[in-house]
């Protein structure tokens, strides 16, 4: 069998840029003294006038995200999803959210993958804080495919949007030609009657791995990929929780506020269920390589796996 | 217009303000008045704006980002035809378009939103910029309040305009040296603020903040400047207008009952007929 491709989204992110900006010349890119790690480089070395280096001053980068959005062009504020969810929330919630401007944020280095850096550098907290604002669009995609098609999607989309990517490269699972990117829209990847796995961002191809090995254990697990966690494909989820019962939902994020949390307030309203969240358990992270990182905190497809099958006896 | 002119449209202004705060039973009546002369100038003389056509592609931006004297920006552009002078009245009642702080979705002629403190110049940075990229030729200005400059992100967006050379950027402190807590050089002191402008390669400019001639001056000596950003540091005197107001720090946010109302509203009516027998 040859080797499965692998990239991180974030090189993805830099790509799409160069792409994009070859056709729309008010394509603007900012990036906080990280476009070698972001990957905007690639689109600064493109289109050098149209790429900004706000220095490290990633507050600052959002407001002047948000002028150069009042005047028609499009800007895609780059940096790590700490700064950009963290650091700046005041400033993306009341520069960008509250005017509701046209401003893409591209959060890079985004949950426990990354890594050696640590618990400072380690953003498990974003697809919470974003989704709280109102009007805000949270997107985190699970791989190059879907990376690629969501920068597009948010280009073309009028208004805020968060996108996450990660900086641990992540095998391409929607390499097929009738994949197709909605905004709001998740993914049927697996049929099944036992229980629902959904899955976000590179969490997603670790789900597809464990439904194979529940597979052999006779359990037949329907599997979700959620790329837009806001606004939710609440149609999908609660039919998917009526059709197989019990729902799982895996994440690179804490369990608090993210995916599992989104799920949640959905089925608590519309379809009470049984729910298991997979993801980060209320707990800083720890300096490691990533692939390491991954299987520690419980997102490898073993440790899926495994938790499933007793969730499900 | 000419400077009595200014001076009878700031009086008007001023009534404006009063009215509007006492109307919404809060706000912020000192940072107001003491900007009152800025706004009449900049919307009556300086801006490239059409009330008609708020949103017209080559006018002037004007950002205001110590956003809780949005009193005094309301009434300068409900006077400069905007919006009805009457729906100052609304301004903080439940349903109204006049938020307690600017709001650019449902505000005609504002900019942009502004109210968390620190951030309305990034955005001004990036109307400016955004010009220097597409060679547009219009201005962006933005007024700060001294006080606001304690926010750390004044000076990120400082070095970065001054970095850029953005000389279609005018930056304009309204340093009436008051704050919430008191004095602002007894609370954290900005000063020499000209020489922190000057160190991040700003044109600095001095100026009486109510000296509508020494205004003109140092407007058309921005717009003449070129290769760097201008500041326009503004010495005024918060509550300017209103005798009980005046250099109090406790009228930064606080409305007048109506006694005082009546009181402020009779000492501007008296000023403004004054001007008129001029």
């Amino acid at each position: 069998m040859s080797e499965v491709k692998k990239i991180a989204t974030r090189e993805s992110y830099g790509n799409a840029l160069v792409e994009l900006g070859k056709e729309h010349e008010d394509l603007v890119v900012l990036d906080a003294d990280l476009a070698a790690a972001t990957k905007t480089g690639i689109f600064k070395k493109a289109f050098p006038d149209r790429h900004i280096d706000c220095g490290i001053a990633e507050c600052n980068m959002m407001g002047i995200a948000a002028g150069i959005a009042t005047t028609g062009k499009v800007p895609f504020a780059s940096t790590f999803a700490m700064f950009a969810a963290g650091r700046a929330f005041e400033q993306v919630r009341n520069s960008i959210g509250y005017p509701h401007l046209n401003v893409k944020i591209g959060a890079t280095h985004a949950g426990i993958s990354v890594g050696e850096d640590g618990a400072t550098h380690q953003c498990n907290e974003d697809i919470a804080l974003m989704r709280t604002i109102p009007g805000m669009v949270v997107i985190n995609p699970s791989d190059d495919v879907e990376a690629r098609a969501a920068v597009k999607a948010a280009y073309e989309y009028e208004g805020p949007v968060y996108l996450r990517f990660g900086r641990l490269a992540v095998p391409v699972i929607n390499d097929r030609p009738e994949y197709k990117f909605e905004i709001g829209k998740g993914v049927v990847l697996r049929e099944g009657k036992d229980v629902t796995i959904i899955a976000t961002g590179l969490c997603v191809s670790e789900t597809l791995a464990a439904a194979d090995l529940l597979a052999k254990d006779g359990i037949d697990a329907k599997v979700v990929n959620i790329h837009t966690i806001k606004p939710l494909d609440e149609e999908l989820v609660v039919a998917s929780a009526k059709e197989t019962g019990k729902v799982v939902t895996v994440e690179e994020h804490s369990i608090i506020g993210g995916l599992g949390s989104a799920v949640c307030d959905v089925l608590a309203e519309q379809c009470p269920t049984k729910v298991m969240r997979i993801g980060i358990n209320d707990v800083f992270g720890e300096s490691g390589p990533a692939v390491q990182l991954v299987k520690k905190y419980g997102l490898d497809s073993e440790s899926i796996y495994n938790r499933v099958k007793d969730f499900v006896k | 217009m000419n400077t009595l002119e200014l001076k009878k449209m700031a009086n008007e202004v001023r009534q404006g303000i009063v009215t509007a705060v006492h109307s919404a039973k809060s706000g912020h009546p000192g940072g107001s008045l003491s900007a009152a002369d800025m706004f009449t100038y900049l919307y009556f003389k300086e801006l490239n704006i059409d009330p008609k056509n708020p949103n017209k592609e080559d006018r002037d931006r004007f950002v205001l980002s110590k956003g809780h004297t949005a009193p005094g920006y309301y009434s300068a552009l409900a006077h400069r035809g905007f919006f009805p002078v009457e729906d100052l009245k609304t301004l903080r009642h439940v349903g109204s378009y006049l938020q307690g702080h600017p709001d650019k979705k449902h505000i005609p002629g504002v900019d942009m939103s502004s109210g968390s403190l620190g951030q309305g110049i990034s955005a001004a940075v990036g109307m400016a910029l955004s010009a220097k990229l597409s060679n547009d030729a219009y201005r962006v200005y933005t007024l700060l309040g001294d006080g606001e400059i304690q926010e750390g992100q004044v000076w990120e967006a400082a070095m970065f305009a001054g970095h850029r050379k953005l000389d279609n950027l005018c930056v304009i402190v309204d340093n009436n040296g008051l704050q919430i807590d008191g004095n602002i050089d007894d609370v954290c002191s900005p000063y020499p603020i000209d020489e922190k402008f000057k160190a991040f390669n700003f044109h600095v400019i001095n100026v009486d903040a109510h000296d509508f001639d020494a205004l003109e001056k140092a407007f058309d000596e921005a717009r003449a400047t070129k290769g760097q950003p201008t500041a326009i540091i503004a010495k005024s005197v918060k509550g300017k207008g209103v005798s009980f107001m005046e250099n109090q720090a406790s009228w930064h946010g606080t409305a007048p009952n109506d006694e005082q109302y009546a009181i402020a509203m009779e000492e501007l009516k008296k000023a403004g007929e004054a001007l008129c027998q001029k």
